[in-house]
């Protein structure tokens, strides 16, 4: 049995452990309050998007444009969203497994980091990482969301680029975060077109539909890029909070059970100190 | 005609900015100046940062709006705007001195200089000025 001593420090040392993850998660919760408030006030607008590009998109049918069909170069874009900090559980690590399973080979894949822990995983992995964004995730504002969509965008048009996908983890609520994949370029008009709904009145464009589209698009992904930000650090806290509440709660169970221990070894301490006084004295006598 | 109502939605990234019935809003797009009634033609079209006027029936609520996206249906106009603020959030100093730096810069004709960032910049702040008085 261990003795009283050792157990004690490693009793102690729990409990200094568990004193932070504590704190950790009182943090996180604000933080989270914070981003959860902010991904629920930017949802409408993205929502509205969305629904705007979709049925622009199937009311104009079948239009040939760029941003609507694959470029020719096989590379493909990543736009890969996750924390500057671990401590999060399986947060960062869901996102990057996403990627390394998408079946987008490492050759191919140009990889636009947002947030340390993705890139710095990613880069070991040996993937391309073109640019880092990493400050951006601390506060992220709708002119980061520009400054990326802007840059591969110009990497899109000038056919660097064949395809832009976004990893992000999508905040459902506090406990669900779901690691998500999706294409932002080539717009996918028949997956789009089912959103639309049965209304077919004719649009028009002011100016012509292509010019129409070609400044439309831009905010559409930009809108996205900004949407799956504010949502990745929800989802960031949120998991982050959840992480800190089982390491707290685990090493609540390690203290009780070490206390259990501690107690039972000073008891036997106890026991063998009185049965040595008193075969000390019955050998005297 | 000017009492039929539609539907007017102005959202931008931060937050829900006028949910409401008008019978009319002004508004620029990159094509002109245009008035909104109620059974429009659908139309999609890109804003550029103007004043928007919103008209309530005889109510007038002025707006400034930055750039953005309208989709206009029979009974129902969406804004998307990057920023919308109403006349009591902006800071009419600020927004002076914003002006007078694009004007300048476009004057200097200096080679360096950005002449679609400021022309921006000089817009901006003349939909902030117009939106304020």
């Amino acid at each position: 049995m261990a003795s009283m001593r050792d157990i004690k420090r490693r009793r102690d040392s729990i409990q200094s452990t568990g004193q932070i993850t504590k704190a950790m998660k009182l943090v996180s919760t604000v933080k989270l309050q914070k981003a959860k408030g902010k991904a629920e006030s930017t949802k409408p607008y993205f929502d509205l998007m969305y629904e705007t590009v979709s049925s622009m998109l199937a009311k104009s049918g079948n239009i040939n444009h760029k941003f609507l069909k694959a470029g020719t170069s096989s590379k493909k874009a990543l736009i890969v969203i996750t924390a500057n900090r671990g401590l999060a559980g399986g947060y960062n690590t869901n996102i990057t497994k996403l990627i390394t399973n998408s079946g987008i080979s490492k050759e191919d894949a140009v990889i636009y980091a947002v947030g340390r822990k993705g890139k710095e995983v990613l880069e070991r992995k040996g993937y391309t990482i073109k640019a880092d964004y990493s400050d951006v995730i601390n506060e992220p504002i709708y002119t980061d969301a520009r400054e990326i969509c802007d840059e591969v965008l110009r990497a899109f048009t000038e056919e660097e680029i064949g395809e832009i996908y976004l990893a992000y983890t999508s905040f459902k609520n506090t406990v669900v975060h779901i690691p998500k994949l999706i294409r932002l370029l080539p717009v996918d008009p028949a997956a789009v077109a089912e959103h639309a709904g049965g209304d077919d009145t004719p649009m028009n464009y002011e100016p012509e539909e292509e010019e129409a589209l070609n400044m439309i698009i831009p905010k559409y992904v930009c809108s996205l890029i900004y949407g799956a930000l504010m949502e990745s650090v929800a989802s960031e806290n949120g998991a982050r909070m959840q992480a800190m509440d089982n390491a707290t709660s685990n090493a609540e169970e390690m203290i009780s059970d070490l206390s259990l221990k501690f107690n039972r070894a000073r008891q036997a301490s106890i026991t063998q100190e009185l049965t040595e006084i008193i075969s000390g004295a019955n050998a005297i006598e | 005609m000017a009492d039929k109502t539609f539907k007017l939605i102005i959202n931008t990234p931060d937050r829900k900015f006028y949910q409401g019935d008008a019978t009319m809003v002004e508004l620029t797009t990159s094509e002109g100046e245009i008035g909104v009634y109620a059974d429009h033609i659908p139309l999609t079209s890109v804003l550029v940062p103007c004043v928007m006027v919103i008209h309530e029936g005889t109510a007038k609520k002025k707006a400034a709006v930055h750039g953005g996206i309208i989709e206009i249906l029979k009974d129902k106009v969406t804004v998307l705007a990057e920023i919308a603020e109403w006349p009591d959030e902006i800071d009419v100093n600020r927004a002076n001195e914003a002006k007078n730096r694009a004007e300048r810069r476009l004057a200097s004709k200096d080679a360096d200089i950005n002449i679609m960032r400021a022309e921006l910049a000089l817009k901006r702040s003349l939909a902030r000025l117009g939106a304020v008085d």
